[in-house]
């Protein structure tokens, strides 16, 4: 495709690229090739495949499947340094410095000039400053330690380590999602000059504005399959964005008849997030941003697990609840996005995760019933149809969609009136995902008694099309108006979370 | 309890039924002899008394490196005590509690000052080593002889030593309380994982302190027996026995990455190592066999258990 759009020879080339992660199909026969002097933007939602599909372009992973070619000979490198030796570099959206050695040393590690055995460090500053003035950076010094440089600037740094050691292709992931406009605005400027001086570039990014400001050409990807593309320059954004969302919905999401009721969470002006809202019994409230959006950090903020800037947050009748146990206390539990970080204990038995915030029921005065206890656990057990051998046993037995339902029973345990919930079916599997959209209806369905209130923060716009009843949109730091009355298409939303409605 | 937590408890007596064989071979039927078995239940108390409390600490993820100078400040304050006067049962109710404090300021530097354990207790280790010395003036304080020399004196009939009894007792305490209380439950939460129990709303700080507070009071029990055996307060007693008293813990299928444990496998720990002492002195084998099998001890048991850990994870 590439060919016809550029009439050049590519500089890399990769054919029906395959690649499973247990029984997750990340990459079904991807393919993508990028010319020398070519900035191609990848763009997808999370979980397309992007990060894998250029993980394995750097070495960082193995294709299970496909073929790859640079500058037309058989390229497959086995390991990052690999790559780098043969000229493809990716830079990483956490940045990769090491952070206690100074700007020189970074640039040149695993590469650095020597003499007689030991380090030429004379040769070894004037090589980190042709670098970097290369790069039109002379304003970062080189005997600078890279802790104490900006994100920006460090990402400087890692681009100058790059082609220090002669690389040709350049990957970047969603490099200005830490950048503020001046520093993206600079980046842009490096990336034009490195396109001139022959680089073949791969951008990754959410941005459409991005994209349309900087790329040549961009390559949508979509549940691990090309979905299109184009020169960046003719496309609609909406187009785009069509083409990241375009799947159907299916009868994953029931709906059974509900109605909003009294207002359980009212938040005012909360910082950090710029959120205001009311959140109803009876009705799932969702929000949809991209990652790096803020979304985590507003629901960390609300459940106290960060500290409050400003605003103000009432839970039923307690006024801003300022610890997660009072939290708990008030009726509200929290879903962490981070499931095996946060979420579940790994070395703690099944029926321990699962009732850790309410330990009351099985004995008093501070006693605890291990057998009540169990009877509890296999309970939820039953109820959610978690696959496990016995309560006992460790959560880092189970599979993740399991995990995920333990972490969730926790809240049903709780008997919990307002469900924050981060992400809940990230990386499981869809009869686990399934599931867990049936509970969300049947907890906030008339038929419940009484009805509780949801709030779903999800990347996956169909989910939250699916389930929830109003949706608003974080976009860089700050949350929108939610729509009142009806919800938003697909479409719409990623035109709001992507900017591009501002086109 | 599922069949693998028996394995793992059945893992660690195995040990130690092994090594005592190994050395009743070694050293000869006497070697089993009851007054022996007495003598060695004795040696065992003291790190066995300060492990019990480690055991809390180590599951909740920390570690406590206070606890051999926090066992020379308790015999000196016991000394002190009796010498100004006080009743016996006052005078090592002091020492406990002094232990006690000890372990509160552990617990508040480490939830205050957000440090790691290992540095906070490395500086409280000096520091309470340096108190002790500044109480004694730098010398043994002789103290008057009381029924609190008798804790661990053998006992007519070959009735346990009342020392022993009162570890028994305190070790069945924590044993409970680890498995049947709220607070056991959120130990083993925070040493597993902190950002799980605090995101479940446990109280992190307080249950930290009341953990480090165990531990303190645990040690000043060991010195409250260690002043039993010395019968002075001896500010430098106790040197290094802090690592004594976690490789029981360690032995005992403790992990240092916290949410891990028992008090019964801390308790054979500590047998193994005493089993190991006495067996090699009756033995006539040098001090430095002694160490070298205590060493090689220590990391077969890890060794075992990661292994076993290993197998879990596939």
């Amino acid at each position: 495709m590439a060919d016809e759009l550029t009439g050049a020879r590519p500089r890399f080339e990769m054919r029906r690229v395959r690649k499973t992660f247990g029984a997750t199909v990340a990459l079904d026969g991807v393919s993508l090739s990028v010319a020398g002097g070519e900035i191609c933007a990848l763009v997808g939602e999370n979980g397309a495949g992007k990060s894998t599909l250029m993980s394995i372009l750097a070495g960082a992973l193995q294709a299970d499947a496909g073929s790859m070619r640079l500058d037309g000979a058989p390229y497959a490198p086995r390991s990052p340094i690999d790559a780098r030796r043969a000229g493809v570099a990716m830079i990483y959206q956490e940045l990769s410095l090491a952070p206690d050695l100074s700007v020189m040393d970074n640039i040149l590690l695993g590469a650095e000039p020597m003499r007689f055995g030991i380090v030429d460090r004379p040769r070894m500053r004037e090589a980190a400053r042709r670098a970097l003035g290369e790069l039109g950076h002379d304003d970062i010094p080189v005997d600078a330690i890279a802790r104490a440089l900006s994100p920006a600037a460090q990402q400087i740094v890692e681009i100058a380590r790059a082609l220090a050691v002669g690389c040709r292709v350049l990957v970047l992931d969603e490099p200005t999602s830490s950048l503020g406009a001046a520093d993206a605005g600079r980046l842009f400027e490096l990336l034009r000059r490195l396109r001139a001086q022959g680089h073949a570039i791969v951008y990754i990014s959410h941005f459409l504005e991005d994209v349309q400001a900087l790329a040549d050409r961009f390559e949508v990807l979509r549940d691990g399959c090309n979905a299109g593309g184009g020169a960046a320059r003719d496309a609609r954004m909406q187009d785009i964005a069509a083409m990241m969302v375009g799947r159907p919905v299916g009868d994953l999401f029931p709906r059974t008849p509900r109605h909003a009721g009294d207002v359980l969470l009212d938040v005012v002006g909360l910082e950090p997030g710029a959120a205001t809202f009311q959140l109803r019994r009876g009705e799932v409230f969702g929000i949809a941003g991209l990652m790096g959006s803020g979304r985590t950090r507003l629901l960390r903020t609300l459940f106290a697990l960060e500290p409050v800037r400003a605003g103000r947050v009432r839970l039923g009748v307690v006024e801003g609840p300022r610890t997660p146990r009072a939290c708990w206390r008030a009726g509200m539990g929290f879903l962490s996005e981070d499931r095996k970080g946060e979420g579940v204990a790994a070395s703690l038995s099944v029926s321990d995760n699962l009732t850790l915030t309410r330990l009351a029921p099985f004995g008093r005065g501070g006693f605890v019933s291990p057998r009540r206890q169990r009877q509890t656990a296999v309970g939820w057990i039953e109820r959610l149809d978690i696959t496990c051998s016995d309560p006992d046993q460790a959560a880092r037995e189970l599979s993740g969609g399991n995990q995920q339902k333990i972490a969730l029973a926790r809240l049903l345990h709780h008997d919990a009136d307002v469900l924050v919930l981060d992400e809940p079916t990230r990386g499981i599997d869809i009869g686990s995902k399934a599931e867990i959209y049936r509970l969300i209806d049947t907890l906030v369905a008339d038929t419940a008694q009484p009805a509780r209130a949801v709030l779903l923060v999800s990347s996956y716009l169909p989910e939250l099309l699916g389930v929830c009843d109003r949706i608003a949109v974080m976009r860089r730091g700050r949350m929108g108006t939610p729509a009142e009355g009806r919800l938003q298409s697909a479409h719409e939303l990623m035109l709001e979370m992507t900017g591009g409605n501002r086109a | 309890m599922t069949a693998r937590t028996v394995l793992d408890r059945a893992g660690t007596a195995l040990g130690l039924i092994g090594v005592a064989l190994v050395f009743g071979l070694l050293v000869g039927p006497q070697f089993f002899d009851p007054a022996n078995l007495d003598l060695m239940a004795r040696q065992t108390a003291i790190v066995c008394m300060s492990a019990v409390g480690m055991t809390v600490v180590i599951i909740a993820g920390g570690i406590d490196l206070s606890v051999g100078s926090i066992i020379a400040l308790s015999t000196v304050v016991i000394a002190l005590r009796l010498r100004a006067g006080a009743a016996p049962l006052m005078a090592a109710a002091a020492g406990v509690l002094a232990g006690g404090l000890c372990g509160v300021v552990n617990g508040v530097l480490v939830t205050g000052l957000r440090v790691v354990p290992f540095i906070v207790t490395l500086g409280t280790m000096l520091l309470v080593r340096g108190a002790a010395k500044g109480f004694a003036e730098e010398h043994r304080i002789e103290a008057p002889f009381t029924w609190l020399n008798d804790l661990l004196r053998a006992r007519r009939g070959l009735s346990l030593p009342w020392g022993v009894w009162l570890l028994i007792l305190l070790a069945l305490l924590v044993a409970g309380v680890l498995r049947y209380t709220r607070f056991g439950r959120h130990v083993f939460a925070i040493g597993s994982n902190p950002r799980t129990a605090r995101l479940c709303g446990v109280a992190m700080d307080r249950t930290t302190i009341v953990v480090y507070a165990i531990s303190g009071a645990f040690a000043g029990l060991a010195g409250l027996l260690e002043f039993s055996k010395i019968a002075v307060g001896d500010p430098t007693v106790g040197l290094g026995s802090e690592l004594d008293v976690i490789a029981a813990v360690i032995i005992g299928g403790g992990s240092l990455n916290g949410g891990r444990g028992t008090i019964a496998g801390t308790v054979i720990g500590a047998a193994i190592m005493t089993v190991i002492q006495v067996g090699s002195s009756q033995r006539g084998l040098a001090s430095w066999v002694q160490q070298i099998v205590t060493g090689a001890i220590i990391v077969v048991a890890v060794a075992l258990d990661r292994i076993r850990a290993g197998r879990a994870a596939d």
